[in-house]
């Protein structure tokens, strides 16, 4: 019943209600396509055993008239997600036999809630790399690829592609600085970084903490509500997740966005902006508008320089939180006479080139002397970043952008493997978000006409990711964009 | 600001990472691209500008000082590379 992966969660939940079909043989169907796809290369780890086991309890439940919120949906993991029993690598060769003996909250709060565990997904080494191409066990291959093999974007590469060829009805994914939303991009699925705090980051491996974010990633914008929906809240395992109240997503979808003001900012308009992509952005404006919400013209001046504020800052926290990898608790050891060497010989073995570059940039703008020239001064540019954002919705609901400023592009691309900045670009829209804490939304609304999708990207206030969903599911409404 | 080789080590010498001597010029004219790019942030006026440290504004909250999970040996030292005794073992530290 290959059709069965076919159904949106919300689908998939009546179906199972109804009692169309079991849980079983949903999951069944999922292993299946998973077992069709290994040339993806998405899945890292594949637990088709718990998935079957988790299954059975999920007919069970649905028997006995009890099932919870996401009962028998099977899902995919980014390898990020510390995930009990289940080896988690971050996609690194330095902590590649690693085997969690707990259990993130953001995945514990998702089987609780009934979901099934297919497997780990790939994705860029410890969450660095727009392309999945850092990944220690092969770059992911994006579904939508016909002669030359496309990278699916990062690092949550290998959960956009999983989604997008079905392999898995919904993936978790983490955002540093965009790496929700630009793969959801780049693979026509959709994608949610919510706003910082919103979910717990127990649990899952930091990369840059004050900027990391879990969020969802599904076929379409009323999965990612119900799986937001169960994914967030408060947790007092992260001193930074919030004490705030979940809202129920899903309700706001349908309802009206007459009157909602929606931002349009001129700084995301560069010269030069790939054409396609600036058509998407006018057409995605013109639906709303068609239905009647408000195109409001913003500024965010301190946008240019949202890209070396990210490039320090996330570094900085990078070196530190990688620093717990030095070959003696967990993780793989390269021996050495002294323990120093232990240190420098597992790190060296065991870190891939664009981790030891960032760990090396922060370690240099943390380091005496220039600590104020480079990380205050970029901390303070922050400031600025986020002072925009708060002018901007003085006059504005939501604001709406492309995702990225260039559609899913080959793998090995030599302009980026030559000039690591050359990648670092590719954040130009995303990165913003992050450094303002904000919830932002990745949607596909069309096809290039390479035939590849064009992502949008809608960014809310803080805590305001109900206007973000309902906006967003307008779009998805009339944009007539067809999943591949 | 630019740096020269020595400081490259400096730095990964802080870093614990080691940078093979023939890939070290290499490493110094890349960490110099990624520097000038970043100095583009000299041009922002941060006069009074209080750094941004995280986004996060509600306040920590203080639990209760008592302990509440524990006697977890095994599973802290199941993923070790090497433990002895109980404990992470290493290479001999003092002589």
């Amino acid at each position: 019943m290959s059709e069965l992966t076919k159904l949106t969660i919300a689908e998939a939940l009546n179906g199972l209600k109804e009692k169309k079909f079991s849980a079983k043989e949903l999951t069944e169907a999922y292993i299946d396509k998973m077992n069709a796809g290994r040339r993806f290369n998405a899945y890292v780890s594949e637990t088709p055993e718990i998935a079957l086991k988790a299954a059975e309890v999920a007919d069970k439940n649905y028997a006995s008239g009890t099932p919870r919120a996401l009962e028998g949906i099977p899902l995919g993991i980014k390898d990020l997600f510390c995930t009990k029993g289940v080896r988690t690598t971050a996609c690194s060769h330095i902590i590649d036999n690693f085997v969690p003996p707990y259990e993130s909250t953001v995945t514990e709060h998702l089987f609780n809630a009934g979901a099934v565990c297919l497997g780990k997904l790939s994705m860029d080494e410890f969450a660095m790399g727009g392309s999945n191409e850092n990944s220690c066990f092969g770059p992911v291959i994006n579904p939508w690829s016909k002669d030359v093999p496309l990278v699916p974007g990062g690092s949550s590469g290998g959960s956009a592609a999983a989604v997008c060829a079905e392999m898995c009805a919904g993936a978790t994914g983490t955002d540093t600085g965009g790496s929700i939303r630009q793969p959801a991009a780049f693979c026509g699925i959709v994608g949610i970084k919510p706003t910082y705090g919103r979910c717990s980051r127990y649990g899952i491996m930091a990369f840059a903490s004050s900027l990391d974010q879990a969020g969802p990633m599904g076929k379409d914008v009323r999965d990612c509500a119900l799986l937001l929906h169960v994914m967030a809240g408060y947790d007092e395992k992260d001193s930074t997740s919030a004490r705030q109240e979940v809202p129920d997503f899903e309700k706001v979808l349908g309802q009206d966005v007459k009157g909602l003001k929606i931002g349009v900012p001129a700084e995301y308009r560069p010269e030069g902006l790939n054409k396609e992509i600036a058509d998407a952005w006018d057409k995605a404006a013109a639906i709303l508008k068609a239905r009647g919400a408000e195109i409001v013209e913003i500024s965010l001046p301190h946008t240019k320089y949202a890209l070396p504020v990210y490039y320090i800052i996330a570094p900085a926290e990078a070196s530190s939180n990688l620093a717990r990898y030095d070959g003696i608790r967990y993780g793989n050891r390269v021996d050495g006479a002294h323990v120093d060497d232990v240190y420098v010989n597992t790190r060296s073995m065991g870190f891939g080139k664009e981790v030891k570059r960032r760990i090396m940039i922060g370690t240099y703008v943390l380091s005496a002397g220039y600590y104020d020239a480079y990380y205050v001064k970029a901390q303070k540019v922050r400031r600025l970043i986020q002072n925009d954002f708060n002018e901007a919705f003085k006059r504005c609901d939501v604001i709406l952008t492309p995702t990225s400023p260039v559609t899913a592009f080959p793998i090995g691309d030599k302009s980026m493997a030559e000039n690591p900045l050359n990648m670092y670009l590719n954040d130009v829209f995303t990165v913003s978000v992050n450094l303002a804490g904000l919830p932002a939304m990745s949607l596909p609304i069309g096809l290039s006409a390479d035939g590849l999708p064009l992502g949008m990207q809608l960014i809310g206030k803080a805590f305001d990711e109900e206007t973000v969903f309902k906006s967003a599911y307008a779009l998805e409404q009339d944009a007539g964009f067809k999943r591949k | 600001m630019s740096v020269n080789n020595e400081t490259v080590e400096k730095i990964a010498s802080l870093a614990k990472l080691k940078i093979d001597e023939e890939k070290l010029d290499e490493a110094r004219s890349e960490f110099n691209k990624i520097l000038d790019w970043m100095a583009q942030l000299d041009e922002v006026d941060t006069d009074g500008v209080e750094p941004l440290v995280s986004v996060n504004s509600q306040q920590l909250v203080c639990r209760e000082d008592v302990v509440t999970d524990g006697n977890k040996k095994a599973e802290i030292l199941a993923n070790a590379p090497a433990s002895e005794f109980g404990y992470f073992s290493v290479p001999k530290v003092v002589e």
